[in-house]
């Protein structure tokens, strides 16, 4: 299949995530409300909530509140959920309820223009809700500048990550419950063990080498270093692991899209 | 009848005095008068074959069509043709470039306009224009002159600003046929385009389309409307089971297959059979009621009233769904 298709990509993709763009545009006003009160939601029910009973945390050598620790992994957690999302379920129904790949396939745009624009929208969006979070978590004075900046590139290969492999279960799900099965075995289980909400130095040895298979953890990692302004060796790896996850996920998803949608 | 033919005549002039609104010539290759040529096309999904070694060319500003019940290999043919789906063997030309290797410039000079209501949902009338242009690299400021001209062709102006999922069955149509001409496209492929359409948008969707044949635009559809093929279509194609089983000019296939003339005949008795056994006439016996064809033969037709049915016996003019019916029989396709 893929012989017989080689990968068909031009700068046309942007076309797609111009459409994308143009929808988002529509809706801005709604589109900027999860992100700017996710953040919001968070810290007063960790930072008030539960500060309380978990005082400080030890991360790294150094001594940090909890708030400054969940809070980048919010933005992670953000990052993850904005780009997954949207090449699941918002791809999902662009794909097999609106017909609207159908349309573009049949302009001067191939099918792997139109799966790259999508990935490339979901890591654009896990961007706009990164800067949305950054900027209502640096009124609590929880951001180290300008390291936390880094974290909008970061998004963006974050959300390319999570964006390609959403898109490959996209190429699998027959219908659109399925997403239930890939939201409650990959996603929820990262959510909760990627080192999010505690440290994954409580958990038991074999744990922590698990969770380095999440990409959530990664992000999250990086996300904290560069929130906290302390940079480390981990940091190129935690590169280099969401670079690969993306490599291979890329054209997974591309691959599994021509299997669905080329007939 | 003829009463009936003149006012379809003036509701016809009618709608075009109120759409005076003119598009520009779109641009006919005449050095190349064979737009699309398939040459034993063969498609299969798996071991279903779909369509099974046909062939058949559309030449420059003809309307072609492409005929046949449920399931026949409509639709698929017509995928392999605007590059939808890869054609498992055989040989296929547009504008005679290979849709394998140049499929982008192929597509960028075809309108499509598919079965199902691809419009995009999530965008305005006007906005569904100005997207799709630029998926053919249209330059913003063109785009917005060519969708005000099609808006305007296809009496949308008043919706430009509606979303897509307020309009009328009619409208979605016409703006997805509006849609498919933003790129002023050579060849316009339309998959059963009134299909679920009330008369009243079908005869302007037929209007519309008569309208851009005048112009030069060529044009390969498929429908299982005999009333649309022999409206619209220069020539067709009548396949089944992914094969042709006919292919000609609407009135000499009728003269062919069917003859000038069709007796229907209600509650047929024996002896109305044996009599059109022994005068070698040409006949189908549905049980319950048979169909003669045959030339012009007013005499038959009086016979026949006279000493075989005294009531549900009637004699018109033979069409393409006689043919249709004929070639592709007359069993439930589901």
């Amino acid at each position: 299949m893929s012989a017989m298709f080689p990968l068909r990509i031009s700068r046309r993709f942007l076309r797609v995530w111009q459409r994308n763009l143009t929808v988002y545009r529509k809706s801005w006003k709604i589109s900027f409300i999860p992100p700017f009160l996710e953040p919001l939601f968070y810290l007063i029910a960790f930072g008030i909530g539960m500060s309380g009973l978990v005082g400080n945390i030890r991360y790294q050598g150094a001594e940090i509140s909890y708030v400054q620790f969940i809070a980048p992994a919010i933005i992670g957690m953000s990052i993850m959920y904005n780009s997954f999302f949207e090449t699941t379920y918002a791809s999902f129904v662009r794909m097999y309820y609106q017909k609207t790949f159908d349309a573009i396939m049949a302009t001067p745009l191939s099918l792997e223009e139109v799966i790259t624009g999508e990935i490339v929208w979901g890591a654009t969006k896990s961007v706009i809700a990164a800067a949305i979070m950054l900027i209502v978590i640096s009124f609590f004075g929880l951001l180290h500048y300008p390291t936390s900046l880094l974290i909008l590139p970061l998004a963006f290969l974050g959300g390319l990550a999570f964006g390609s492999i959403g898109m490959f279960f996209t190429g699998i799900c027959a219908n659109i419950e399925m997403f239930n099965l890939p939201v409650f075995l990959f996603v929820t289980p990262m959510f909760l063990f990627s080192g999010t909400f505690f440290p994954l130095d409580n958990l038991p040895r074999w744990a922590q080498q698990v969770a380095l298979i999440f990409p959530l953890t990664h992000l999250t990692n990086l996300a904290r270093s560069l929130s906290l302004g302390q940079g480390d060796s981990s940091i190129s790896f935690g590169i280099g692991y969401l670079l690969i996850f993306s490599l291979v996920f890329f054209p997974l998803a591309l691959w599994q899209m021509q299997q669905r949608l080329i007939k | 009848m003829i009463e009936f033919r003149n006012i379809c005549v003036s509701v016809k002039q009618e709608w075009q005095e109120l759409n005076p609104k003119q598009l520009p010539e779109t641009h006919s290759d005449a050095s190349n008068p064979t737009i699309v040529k398939a040459e034993h096309l063969l498609k299969k999904f798996g071991d279903f074959t779909a369509v099974n070694g046909v062939s058949f060319g559309v030449t420059s500003g003809e309307c072609f069509g492409i005929l046949g019940p449920n399931g026949a290999g409509k639709t698929t043919t017509i995928r392999m043709v605007y590059g939808f789906s890869p054609i498992t063997s055989g040989n296929l030309k547009v504008f005679g470039l290979d849709i394998s290797k140049d499929w982008r410039q192929i597509k960028s000079r075809i309108g499509v306009c598919q079965q199902e209501n691809s419009l995009d949902p999530d965008l305005t009338v006007l906005q569904n224009l100005l997207v799709f242009a630029s998926y053919f690299d249209i330059p913003k400021g063109e785009a917005r002159k060519r969708a005000g001209d099609l808006l305007a062709f296809f009496a949308l102006e008043h919706r430009r600003d509606a979303q897509v999922t307020e309009l009328s069955g009619g409208m979605m149509r016409r703006l997805v046929l509006a849609r498919a001409l933003i790129n002023n496209p050579n060849l316009l492929i339309l998959d059963e385009p009134t299909t679920g359409l009330d008369p009243q948008s079908r005869h302007q969707v037929w209007d519309r389309l008569r309208d851009l044949r005048r112009r030069g635009i060529s044009i390969l559809l498929t429908t299982h409307y005999m009333e649309e093929a022999s409206q619209l279509c220069d020539r067709l194609i009548i396949i089944d089971h992914g094969l042709i089983l006919v292919e000609g000019r609407p009135q000499q296939l009728i003269r062919d297959h069917v003859g000038r003339d069709v007796i229907e005949i209600g509650s047929p008795t024996q002896e109305l059979r044996s009599f059109l056994k022994s005068h070698h006439l040409q006949y189908e016996d549905l049980g319950h009621r048979v169909v003669v064809y045959c030339e012009e033969r007013g005499d038959l037709y009086e016979t026949i009233t006279r000493d075989f049915c005294k009531e549900g016996c009637m004699i018109r003019m033979g069409d393409l769904e006689d043919v249709f019916l004929k070639l592709t029989g007359r069993e439930l396709r589901e």
